[in-house]
């Protein structure tokens, strides 16, 4: 039998039809957001189709949705264009008949931590959602990737997606993460040396002993970022972690189901000797925590480095995007990162929200207090289980006391459709997954970091090093 | 869908690579719930001097005149010139909405990051891949030839420049037979239904557990 990587088995399983190296493949899970969702569900009406099979579906409001006071609930949430945009998912929901956490439900919160918290995400399954992010749930051994609303609409109206297989590249993280060095690290390293582009056309399998060794809501934090790489899809082979992880959630199977799925899941990894087209290796040892400096997240370097100065650009291209990028975000070439003074910090996304960041941002922030320099701290839970059990765990009292706010989930500022949002100028240490310009707020300048590293950089007023305090 | 076929069209050269789909249309104007009227907001934090945001009268506001698409000489343009991995980011469907709601039908490249590069097939737009050094080559006979255009031809795969030069390019061929025919994409998928019942029925016996 021919060695097969988890790419295939995963794609192959699901093939419905295919012509001319272009698939139909099946969609076991689709989760919706109100962001791109509208126009799918007008579509439909227009053109007078069904939703396929609504139990696929699972929807939940998360870009718009305020993270303080939520006591009117939908009505109160003051920007009309956002209130409508909510209330036109709830409004959908309900026609359909389609599963939705409202915005008051205690499950509501971001589409990618939900989705896994609930069992809705399970091995084996294609995954999709409006959403780039979506390579979030190939965590679990699931192929999971963003499409639009174009494509929402497709799933929605014949639970399939036409698709051509994609290459596939291996990247290898061997050995040991040091201290304070997280997932999010190695992200940040893997996209620094491969780039933004490097995964274009691929689907990234992440392995080695480093990965192995991370637990569920750090594979998370690393294939959500797979498409920072480029990359539709990040995944990870099904292990014991991956399993415990997915046992006795609300969709998670039972009973015989559940012996039976453990049995399949098992299957769910790379066989021996199976080719991929590419092969990246990094060293754990290696990985120092991460700052990117400019206004694409393969603009990252150490948080013991330096602003790169342009005799290290590879190309024209790449010297005039630098140029651009020091411009934009107020640096020069050759600052020290740890020299870097920042305005606010933003903890949360769909990237680092999940109840072990919130664990390790606490456990620096623990006794400190954020920096007189600091003008806001932010801390985003990424659903209300997450918050009440951050809260349940005396999290959100070490925030508060140490000068953050504590606040409802949602995505909040990693893409300011709501009301948080970065000021012109205004520098942030933030744990969300880009920093193009504008992306936290129109001339907002973002430094991704891991949960660890914002919290540090709080309390310094700029980055430092988590390892040394 | 509308049909793409051939185009000889007037061709803006944005000398940027890595532009990503918050540039292309800002996350103010996706709280929109229509497909329509997002051509005015594209690349709106590169066009205007001011803020933007939904309901804003777009005619009246300060334009930034040093950026390419506010140039008198590219009024007009249906042909975008960019950089390598155009479209990175964020899925949203918006962006190509809001190109081709600007009036841009093709966009032209070295590289594009995969979403986008899919969108744009849903909606009439035909991205085009050219090696970097013919791009570099493009960018230059732009910059010297005010109403410089292109031809692009889908059925024959072909860019041809004024001067008569002509890149041949690679389309995927059903995504090639639908944007000149402008099909529905789920329309074709509707006709295979019986084998996605089919396929669903074995899939349940399979895997019961993800039909609850």
């Amino acid at each position: 039998m021919v060695a097969k990587t988890l790419y295939d088995k995963l794609f192959d399983s699901h093939v419905v039809h295919e012509e001319n190296g272009t698939a139909l493949i099946y969609i076991d899970r689709h989760l919706v957001h109100e962001v791109t969702s509208p126009q799918a569900f007008e579509g439909l009406k227009l053109a007078n189709r069904k939703v396929w099979r609504v139990n696929s579906i699972l929807a939940v409001p998360d870009h718009n949705v305020p993270t303080t006071n939520r006591s009117k609930g939908v009505a109160g949430i003051a920007d009309p264009i956002s209130r409508l945009q909510v209330q036109t998912l709830d409004e959908n929901c309900a026609e359909h008949g389609v599963t939705e956490f409202k915005m008051n439900d205690m499950r509501q919160g971001i589409v990618h931590v939900i989705g896994p918290e609930q069992g809705a995400t399970l091995p084996g399954m294609t995954v999709v959602c409006g959403d780039s992010h979506t390579s979030t749930h190939g965590a679990f051994g699931a192929l999971a990737h963003g499409i639009g609303t174009s494509e929402v609409e497709h799933v929605m109206a014949t639970q399939c997606l036409v698709q051509k297989k994609s290459k596939t590249l291996q990247v290898l993280v061997e050995g040991q993460l040091g201290n304070g060095v997280t997932a999010k690290d190695i992200a940040l390293a893997i996209i620094g040396k491969i780039g933004t582009a490097g995964g274009n056309g691929y689907a990234i399998e992440f392995a080695g002993s480093a990965i192995r060794a991370l637990s569920m809501e750090g594979r998370m934090t690393l294939c959500n970022m797979a498409i920072e790489a480029g990359a539709r899809a990040g995944m990870v082979a099904v292990d014991d972690t991956t399993i415990d992880y997915v046992r006795g959630r609300p969709f998670s199977p039972k009973g015989q189901d559940w012996d039976k799925a453990v049995e399949y899941w098992k299957t769910l990894h790379s066989d021996e000797g199976a080719k991929f087209d590419t092969v990246v290796t990094l060293s754990a040892q290696d990985i120092q925590p991460q700052v990117t400096w400019g206004t694409s997240p393969e603009m990252v370097v150490g948080v013991d480095g330096k602003v790169p100065s342009l005799d290290l650009a590879k190309n024209e291209v790449q010297r005039s995007d630098w140029e651009r990028a020091y411009a934009y975000m107020g640096l020069t070439p050759n600052t020290p990162i740890d020299e870097i003074n920042i305005d606010k910090v933003f903890i949360g996304s769909c990237t680092n929200s999940r109840i072990e960041d919130l664990r390790a941002a606490a456990a620096v922030a623990k006794g400190k207090h954020i920096a007189p320099n600091i003008k806001l701290a932010l801390v985003v839970p990424g659903s209300g289980l997450v918050k009440a059990q951050a809260e349940l765990e005396g999290l959100d009292k070490i925030f508060i006391d140490a000068g953050f706010e504590w606040r409802e989930p949602g995505c909040s500022m990693c893409l300011a459709m709501n009301a948080d949002r970065l000021e012109p100028g205004e520098r942030c240490a933030s744990t969300s997954n880009r920093n193009f310009e504008g992306r936290q707020g129109q001339g907002g300048r973002t430094h991704l970091v891991s949960p660890e590293m914002a919290a540090a950089a709080a309390v310094a007023g700029h980055f430092v090093d988590v390892r040394l305090i | 869908m509308q049909a793409f076929m051939q185009l000889n069209g007037l061709v803006a050269p944005l000398d940027r690579a890595n532009v990503d789909t918050d540039a292309i249309i800002p996350k103010q104007f996706l709280k929109s719930i229509k497909r329509a009227g997002f051509g005015p907001n594209a690349f709106d934090e590169w066009r205007y001097l001011d803020h933007g945001e939904p309901g804003m009268d777009n005619s009246k506001r300060p334009l930034n005149r040093d950026f390419v698409l506010n140039q008198a000489r590219y009024q007009g343009a249906s042909v975008l010139l960019t950089r390598e991995n155009f479209g990175c980011g964020s899925s949203r469907e918006h962006a190509p909405w809001a190109l081709e709601d600007f009036g841009f039908r093709v966009v032209i490249a070295s590289s594009f990051a995969d979403i986008f590069f899919n969108n744009c097939f849903k909606n009439g737009m035909l991205p085009i891949v050219l090696s970097a050094e013919v791009v570099e080559s493009l960018f230059q006979e732009v910059e010297v030839d005010i109403g410089y255009k292109l031809n692009v031809n889908l059925a024959a795969q072909t860019v041809t420049t004024p001067t008569g030069k002509v890149y041949p390019f690679e389309v995927d061929n059903v995504r090639k037979h639908n944007l000149l025919n402008g099909l529905d994409d789920i329309g074709l998928t509707m006709q295979q239904q019986d084998k996605i019942k089919a396929f669903e029925v074995k899939h349940k016996q399979a895997q019961p557990w993800l039909f609850v």
